[in-house]
């Protein structure tokens, strides 16, 4: 089994004169939940249909599940929620999924009881005999997520996977993700809601013009803290002292920021400085948000999106 | 081959629950109450005006109202046959539907034939219904049996398929309308040169043939249609010729074969073009 769920060299592809995605590098490794971010008209869209073959690239090329990009059979273990998911609106969810679980390839026997359970997972159970033109925008993409995960995939895209829906159905997709993550899935997620990201993904990536400019892994990022201290005097001894419990010590008069790389730290920090006879007056500490660091990589012009 | 069968179905469940099929059945049904009655009656008053002695005269009424029966029933599947496909791929591509189907482990060419197919089949079923009846209501109320009903009917079946075929095709880039335009285009200058070929034909114009055929090989449609009103009316060729539904150039047996070779050509190229474009 290859150990990369998604591998890509320098993707690139040109709709004309126009270039959506300059040279996409990424590696994915299996069961990791992969946050895209960037703005708008990044080329998100464009990479992630790359990624499925539903595009081809101009050049550059990359695996997915270990087989070549625009592979016909790996795409039965494949699942994908397109951003506006759309069917034939005559048919009823349960005829929806019926499709293209026999598209998949999965044998009709069996099938029935596994469209009620995902019905029934995406809380649409009673709605399946309904005509999808019935439907609300959100109960629509609950279809669109139950069809995703059809064929008990190993690799799930979601393009914008909560555009539409409720908070409830937020929570949902939020659920499902964590429950691909616990049975080995990997998930691509393209989402502008950072909150969201922040709660799912293990790492993310900065998209910019279909370049991948910085990679953040969020369990790592979420460790280090932002640590402010209001002390009565900061001479350069303490600021050397300091350097020992974390990085980038600064210094504004009386307050000092510093990088914590992990919260036990505080207490020997808040110990060693009452043992030097400092004055302590204040320590703070925060985490930085993904927002900040979105801003931070993209510059403060480009605005998630 | 799974992909197709499942794309066919598909289409001909789309195809029924948008009431399309209903909508073709009572408009031909219409279409045939309409004929049949105007066939029981002008043949009933023939009969009761004492009979006509001119048996000849009779035959000839007859398979003029066989082949003008049937080539409104020519028109009314090659109009069905480029409206059932219209919008389907550019209608998918436009909302997105395609793309859950695309990412399926499904050949693409397999969406394409798969449509084709289901279109055929319901393009067949609608000749079948309409031509049958009309060849039936002449056997019925006006004692005529035609000197030829499958092979007429099957190459007007190919030159429906000739235009399903391009439709599909033009489908894969053109939008919608553009598509509708690009495909009654092909049919109105294979129908023109159809009528020059036979008008000027008659004058024994031979650029004109020329003309004719090379239409006719870039849209066979209306050359098939040609051939199968020329074998349904072998007998009164002669009193015909000069006629309407005359035919002065017969589209010879290359041409069917051509015909053939093109739905085949044409439906390969669309599946090509479907693979190649971005979704």
């Amino acid at each position: 089994m290859p150990e990369y769920a998604i591998e890509t060299a320098a993707l690139r592809r040109e709709f004309g004169r126009n270039v959506a995605v300059a040279g996409l590098s990424l590696a994915v490794p299996r069961g990791e939940v992969f946050g895209f971010l960037g703005p708008n008209g990044a080329g998100k869209t464009t990479s992630l249909k790359l990624l499925l073959g539903l595009v081809a690239p101009t050049s550059g090329g990359g695996t997915v599940l270990g087989a070549p990009l625009g592979n016909t059979e790996v795409r039965a273990h494949i699942g994908f929620l397109p951003e506006h998911f759309r069917f034939h609106d005559c048919l009823n969810a349960r005829e929806l999924l019926y499709f293209h679980g026999r598209l998949l390839g999965l044998p009709t026997r069996g099938l029935d009881t596994r469209i009620e359970a995902l019905l029934l997972r995406v809380g649409l159970d009673d709605a399946g005999h309904r005509p999808l033109r019935t439907y609300s925008k959100g109960m629509t993409q609950r279809a669109g997520l139950a069809q995703a995960l059809l064929g008990s995939p190993e690799l799930v895209f979601l393009d914008e996977p909560t555009s539409g829906l409720d908070p409830l159905g937020r929570l949902l997709v939020r659920d499902v993700i964590d429950e691909l993550r616990a049975g080995g899935a990997s998930v691509f997620l393209n989402s502008h809601l950072l909150g969201e990201v922040e709660a799912t993904c293990d790492r993310v990536a900065f998209v910019k013009s279909g370049v991948v400019v910085h990679e953040l892994s969020l369990a790592k990022a979420q460790g280090t803290l932002d640590v402010e201290l209001r002390v009565g005097s900061a001479d350069d001894a303490l600021l050397e002292g300091l350097a020992a419990f974390g990085t980038g010590v600064t210094r504004d008069d009386t307050l000092v920021r510093m990088h914590a790389n992990a919260e036990s730290v505080l207490p020997d920090l808040a110990r060693w400085l009452v043992g030097r006879g400092v004055a302590l007056y204040e320590l703070r500490c925060r985490r930085k948000t993904l927002e900040e660091w979105f801003v931070e990589v993209m510059g403060e012009d480009q605005r998630p999106g | 081959m799974r992909g197709v069968l499942l794309i066919a179905r598909l289409t001909w469940l789309e195809t029924r629950r948008r009431k399309i099929a209903l909508a073709a059945l009572i408009c031909g049904l219409l279409f045939l109450t309409v004929f049949a009655s105007a066939i029981y009656f002008g043949f009933r008053h023939v009969a009761e005006q004492g009979g006509v002695a001119n048996m000849v005269e009779m035959r000839v009424a007859s398979t003029i109202l066989t082949v003008a029966g049937l080539y409104v029933v020519n028109f009314l599947v090659t109009a069905v046959a480029i409206l059932l496909p219209i919008d389907s791929l550019s209608g998918e591509i436009g909302s997105g539907v395609i793309q859950t189907l695309a990412s399926k482990p499904v050949d693409r060419a397999a969406i394409v034939v798969g449509k084709w197919l289901a279109y055929l089949a319901m393009t067949a079923a609608y000749l079948a219904l309409l031509g049958g009846g009309v060849v039936l209501s002449m056997r019925l109320f006006a004692d005529y049996q035609a000197p030829a009903v499958l092979m007429p009917m099957a190459l007007m079946l190919l030159s429906a398929a000739v235009m399903l075929s391009i439709t599909i095709a033009g489908g894969v880039r053109l939008s919608t309308i553009t598509n509708g335009i690009v495909a009654f285009g092909f049919y109105g200058v294979a129908f023109i040169a159809g009528w020059m070929e036979q008008i000027l034909g008659m004058f024994g114009n031979a650029t004109a043939r020329y003309v004719g055929t090379i239409v006719s090989l870039l849209s066979p449609s209306d050359a098939m249609w040609r051939r199968a009103a020329y074998e349904m009316q072998p007998l009164a060729t002669a009193a015909l010729q000069n006629g309407p539904f005359g035919v002065v150039s017969v589209p010879s047996a290359a041409m069917i074969v051509w015909a053939m070779a093109f739905v085949v050509l044409v439906l390969a190229f669309a599946a090509w073009q479907f693979r190649r474009r971005p979704l």
